[in-house]
């Protein structure tokens, strides 16, 4: 309570949160309000007025709807991606960084082996392997398990720091195994940490869809904002000065990713006193 | 062993990890593309096969199955073929009995993944990366056309980028104030906007809105690839949008990073004394700057290895005909060769950079060092 109330304080953390919780609430509430309709009944880039608030695509669909539905759909690549990556990241960084010895040097080969295969050149493999039935869920997933190495590394080195600490000592002679140790008292030190790599988590998965779908490797069973980009980009929105067709999910993404970002240092600065003017 | 040389200890013991890590690499380049279902021998056949008469079609397919090392062969290198029992049941033979012939077939014997693996680490070890499957030509050659295009584009952009990066970030940090306040979530802001989506409306505004620059391309369509003047000045003006594409964003990151490393050096107790000494600032400064710049020396030499990969997106947006754009066809078309070969560079690189840090933090950072000496690492 105490921390969300020195978050408060942070001018970046009301303004990153609002925004965030902002577009996620346009995600999720604006369907109830506006009817999400995708069927092709517009002209060819109509462009914004009467009725249309944002114009119509390459095939006469409206952009509102569009967007509505590309923003939920990255919304849940995020969240999934990043549930996944920060989850197995924390278990393995967490893990090795306080066992040491073989078994981190493992965990640690495990790590760099997976930072230096590009997780993009992997996604695009993985993607071009499955050109029908490329889900949302698939690509969430996949973007989940080649992005989990950063956040395991960053929290590695938070693990091992911990672990000489006088009071892990003291668990340790009272005869806590390493799983009680790491769950008791390692942590929930880290909890506010992994929080943070959790957001970063969501802004680059957010990011890694928006990518994949930018060049033509997106889910192909629905829209997201980056399938929205390469829609635009594939059907001469650019050369046609069709700046509706793509704006609007530009500026999303990179509101979103730049909410998340405020969130994260804002919390950085309430964590690491020393950040504080 | 080598427990009077910690140093050399270090060196080795890191360069075995990264060989081990280099091996697995090397595999998985091998069998990720391989993991799809589609056959590029079909692809191509599928392309190309339209005309061709049967015995045509089963020798052109026998003849890429021998090229890309997919067919058995003999002493003398002639495909192995075996007669293949049609899976036709014999109603089936009965009724159309006009295609009796076709109830044996001879087709090539496929070697195993596994076959195909030996042989093309033998060849990689013998430095030839082996010929791509849709372009007729070397990958070796093909990598050397794109590599210089993708330097070009990358090197200057990371390494500008990390310079006004890192020198913003660290006036922020230490001015704080006024300029802080501004700077920051401009900086913070430009480092959220992609990439790609950067590239596109700088299309967008500076070659369709507002035609200055060229939309795409690495030079003008009209020229041909040589050293000369007009060549690399139509080169020049062609880079200037991809250029800030990247350079924008990535020292907006930078400069992030740096700011809040620096903050965090401001406070520790060696800045302090330094200052109660009353050492000049610029002094000060420069300590701060050194200690500060060790995870953003890591960060850049990261960046630098990881370039190729990241160049992909923009490369693409622009068309450049870069590294990036040789691996997004090779991957369309399932060219195999190409597609290992890009890999392996990437995989190389970005080994070779990690590598290097490990072992310049080794020996630049104190606090490694000391961790070093004491037996731990």
């Amino acid at each position: 309570m105490k921390l969300l109330r020195n978050l408060l304080k942070s001018p970046m953390f009301v303004i990153g949160a609002t925004i965030f919780f902002g577009t996620m609430l346009f995600a999720l509430v604006a369907p109830w309000f506006y009817t999400v309709n995708l069927a092709t009944d517009h002209a060819r880039y109509a462009p914004p007025g009467e009725g249309l608030l944002l114009g119509a695509d390459n095939l006469g669909r409206d952009y509102i709807s569009l967007l509505i539905k590309g923003l939920r759909s990255s919304l849940y690549v995020g969240f999934l991606a990043g549930t996944i990556a920060t989850t197995v990241g924390t278990l393995i960084g967490i893990y090795g960084g306080f066992k040491g010895g073989l078994v981190d040097d493992i965990l640690n080969m495990l790590t760099n082996l997976f930072i230096v295969i590009p997780s993009i050149i992997v996604l695009i493999l993985i993607s071009a392997t499955f050109p029908e039935g490329r889900s949302l869920t698939l690509i969430g997933l996949i973007i989940g398990c080649t992005t989990w190495t950063w956040s395991a590394r960053a929290v590695r080195a938070q693990a091992a720091s911990l672990k000489s600490r006088d009071h892990i000592a003291l668990a340790r002679i009272n005869g806590d195994g390493t799983l009680a140790i790491i769950m008791k008292h390692i942590l929930p030190y880290l909890l506010s940490y992994v929080f943070m790599v959790f957001i970063l988590q969501i802004a680059s998965g957010i990011l890694s869809e928006s990518a994949i779908s930018m060049i033509g490797l997106g889910p192909a069973d629905t829209q997201s904002l980056g399938v929205i980009l390469n829609d635009a980009k594939a059907n001469g929105a650019l050369n046609g000065g069709y700046w509706f067709a793509f704006f609007p999910s530009t500026i999303l993404i990179t509101l979103i990713v730049f909410a998340l970002y405020l969130i994260n240092t804002s919390m950085e600065g309430v964590f690491n006193p020393r950040l504080r003017k | 062993m080598l427990k009077q040389y910690p140093t050399a200890r270090f060196i080795l013991q890191r360069g075995g990890w990264y060989f081990i890590t280099f091996l697995v690499a090397v595999t998985i380049n091998f069998f990720l593309p391989r993991m799809g279902t589609s056959d590029p021998v079909e692809i191509i056949m599928g392309q190309s096969a339209g005309g061709l008469s049967e015995e045509a079609a089963h020798a052109k397919k026998n003849a890429l199955l021998k090229d890309f090392g997919m067919a058995k062969v003999d002493d003398q290198g002639n495909v192995i073929e075996q007669k293949v029992k049609s899976q036709r049941k014999v109603w089936d033979t009965v009724t159309k009995s006009d295609i009796m012939v076709d109830v044996y077939t001879s087709e090539a014997v496929r070697t195993s993944s596994l076959e195909q693996f030996g042989a093309y680490v033998k060849r990689c070890l013998q430095g030839d990366l082996g010929t791509s499957y849709i372009k007729n030509k070397k990958v070796s050659e093909l990598i050397l056309d794109a590599i210089p295009w993708t330097l070009a584009l990358q090197l200057p952009t990371i390494v500008f980028g990390w310079i006004v990066g890192n020198l913003l970030g660290a006036l922020a940090a230490y001015r704080r104030g006024n300029f802080d306040r501004i700077f920051f979530p401009v900086a913070l802001f430009v480092s959220a906007v992609p990439f790609f989506v950067f590239g596109m409306l700088l299309v967008y505004v500076f070659a369709i809105q507002f035609p200055i620059f060229p939309p795409t391309g690495g030079f003008d369509p009209g020229m041909v690839r040589e050293f000369t003047f007009e060549f690399f000045a139509s080169a020049a003006y062609y880079y200037v949008l991809p250029f800030f594409s990247i350079f924008l964003i990535l020292a907006g990151g930078q400069a992030i990073g740096m700011r809040s490393m620096g903050i965090y050096e401001l406070g520790t107790d060696y800045i302090k004394y330094a200052k109660w000494l009353g050492l000049k600032e610029g002094r000060v400064l420069m300590y701060l700057f050194r200690n500060a710049m060790l995870p953003q020396l890591t960060g850049l030499a990261l960046s630098l290895g990881t370039m190729i990969g990241g160049a992909l997106i923009t490369e693409m947006i622009f068309s450049y005909p870069g590294l990036g754009l040789a691996i997004l066809t090779a991957i369309q078309n399932n060219d195999y060769p190409l597609i290992q070969g890009c890999t392996l560079l990437v995989t190389v690189c970005v080994l070779v950079a990690n590598f290097t840090v490990d072992i310049l933090i080794g020996f630049l950072d104190p606090r490694v060092k000391a961790g070093l000496q004491m037996g731990g690492n």
